[in-house]
């Protein structure tokens, strides 16, 4: 048996100073981020009016609601919850298909490669962000002010508040597309048209319809709480029992919701593999 | 200078181009296809949805007046020419504004401890046992796919109105969303220092604690970054359903028609989810450098 060499201390020690004292600084500087991270919370608590006897009669209110949420129940309502669900799907599909068909035009404006100008593409870009900003419910409120109360304000709202999201996607998909191809229509004599057409488009389609089904399924969600402000879909229904305290068909519009999720979850994963391919799973 | 290509024998040629037009056409076909089937769920929806095409022109131009006449001051002139009018509540709003990011602040903290504590279940390679596995998952999903104002719509009647429903709707929301991603990150970690560590008798918990939390704490921090970016903007909406937050102002001035409030509340909220963006952006920015040169 061989003994490992006995490690000269002094020297290592010379050698690497930041590893046997540590600055205080660099020692102190988790241990302050915890307090003050806990600090904020502690004076969120208190701002926020939470007090332990609020919290366990709100937990005990809660404990009876789920009691009594159980079975879920739909009583004689069944036939106007599916067509609310359906009404939920068809808000999220034709919400998404607007704000794609809209936002490629406008993601070609805010890519780099199609427009090296920052004076167009960085306007474009902050127009996005702000309508990212506003969240879809905010949008639908807006909406039902202009065209009233129903499923249609609702499809507006998607759109809109997804077209700030796919112009940002899609001008991030072409950005990074491959120049190669566009070099190569150039070449042969294209203009710019034909450059977008044979040498982006087939590059940027398969990400962008991966992109299009995986909001179509987010969406799904979106939908589902835009009834809750009044434009149309299962979210009307949802927030008038919950109002009236129906719990059982609360719970049965619920559970409704998670299984029409899920579904759709899996038919765009399946869509999803069948156009990219296995391999590249967006 | 000439260059030959060399060209195939008419017969050979043939069979290459009709292979290739046969393919093309069974991909133009099943292309054409997907596009029936992808309008027929159009027209579907769009009857289900009760929307024509002509409608939505006719209220596109009802869309752009509205955005008109809330950048109208109430003597019709533009709001930007008189800030101090536009503006009026700013202490009110900003008052609001701090209690939405508080309510996003506390309600990320919450759910980011609770999906710390419950992600070492739930991953793959740290899960103690495999019906524990599956429980907590199967509670995380149900968290995440819940819609986060559905929640605060119920627990505004369970503790009544006020910020509270809408912190632990919020912290429920992220418990869900943040537990999956926490959990895919220590999947991700390299199991090699976990044995290392089993190997000198440690239990389950110093395993987690000294191999796997290094690795991932940064990731971690990163995740709940970006999660607070998400959850102020939903705070800002859980006033709508009386959770407290700016919400309640921007709905009674969108019920009401108070235009000019309408867009100056708004610009407010957009500000501060930039300025939160770039926040938090510059600070993972950080924290993942300083773990690339460590």
């Amino acid at each position: 048996m061989s003994q490992l060499p006995k490690p000269d201390r002094e020297q290592l020690r010379a050698k690497y100073p930041d590893v046997f004292a540590r600055p205080a600084s660099a020692r102190l500087a988790t241990p302050a981020m915890l307090i003050v991270a806990f600090a904020i919370f502690v004076f969120g608590l208190v701002n926020l009016d939470f007090s332990p006897t609020k919290l366990f009669a709100g937990l005990h209110q809660l404990g009876w609601i789920t009691v009594m949420m159980i079975p879920p129940d739909p009583g004689s309502s069944l036939p106007i919850y599916l067509s609310a669900l359906g009404e939920t799907l068809s808000i999220a599909l034709l919400g998404t298909t607007l704000a794609a068909v809209l936002a490629f035009p406008v993601s070609l404006l805010a890519a780099r490669n199609i427009i090296p100008s920052n004076f167009i593409r960085f306007p474009v870009r902050r127009f996005l962000d702000s309508i990212r900003g506003v969240d879809t419910l905010i949008w639908a409120l807006v909406w039902i002010n202009v065209v009233g109360l129903g499923p249609f304000a609702g499809v507006l709202a998607i759109a809109v508040s997804d077209f700030g999201a796919f112009g940002k996607l899609f001008s991030e998909a072409i950005e990074a597309a491959d120049r190669k191809q566009v070099e190569g229509i150039r070449a042969s004599g294209g203009n710019a048209l034909h450059e977008i057409r044979f040498g982006l488009i087939p590059q940027v389609l398969p990400v962008i319809a991966g992109q299009v089904l995986y909001f179509i399924e987010s969406n799904t969600r979106s939908a589902t709480i835009i009834g809750i402000v009044g434009a149309g879909g299962i979210g009307l229904q949802l927030a008038e029992q919950i109002r009236v305290l129906e719990w059982q068909k609360v719970s049965f519009l619920i559970l409704m919701i998670l299984v029409a999720v899920a579904a759709i979850d899996w038919i765009s994963t399946k869509l999803r593999f069948a156009i990219i391919g296995q391999r590249a799973v967006a | 200078m000439t260059s030959a290509v060399s060209i195939l024998p008419d017969a050979q040629l043939a069979v290459l181009n009709d292979a290739y037009r046969a393919a093309v056409a069974r991909k133009r076909l099943r292309m054409t296809l997907a596009a029936a089937a992808f309008c027929a769920a159009l027209i579907v929806a769009a009857v289900g949805a009760e929307v024509n095409l002509r409608t939505l022109f006719k209220f596109f131009g009802n869309f752009l007046s509205y955005f008109d006449r809330i950048f109208t001051l109430e003597d019709g002139t533009r709001v930007w020419t008189n800030p101090v009018e536009w503006f009026w509540g700013w202490r009110k709003w900003l008052w609001m504004l701090g209690e939405t990011i508080l309510i996003s602040y506390v309600g990320t903290l919450m759910g980011a401890v609770l999906a710390f504590a419950l992600n070492f279940f739930a991953a793959q390679n740290t899960s103690p046992a495999p019906w524990l596995r599956f429980t907590v998952r199967r509670l995380l999903e149900f968290a995440r796919t819940v819609p986060g104002i559905v929640f605060a719509l119920i627990f505004v009647i369970a503790f009544g109105l006020g910020p509270m429903a809408g912190v632990l709707a919020i912290a429920i929301h992220s418990t869900g969303a943040l537990g999956k991603l926490f959990s895919e990150i220590v999947e991700n970690a390299d199991m090699k220092p976990v044995e290392g560590v089993r190997s000198t008798g440690a239990s389950w918990l110093s395993c987690m604690r000294f191999a796997v939390l290094p690795q991932v704490s940064a990731g971690y921090a990163s995740y709940a970054l970006l999660r607070f970016e998400i959850n102020v903007r939903e705070a800002s909406v859980m006033g709508f359903v009386g959770a407290g937050g700016i919400g309640q102002e921007l709905v009674v001035a969108i019920r009401k028609f108070y235009y000019s409030d309408v867009s100056a509340i708004l610009v407010t909220i957009i500000i501060t989810v930039f300025i939160i963006d770039i926040g938090t952006g510059w600070m993972r920015g950080r924290l993942f450098g300083k773990e690339a040169r460590a």
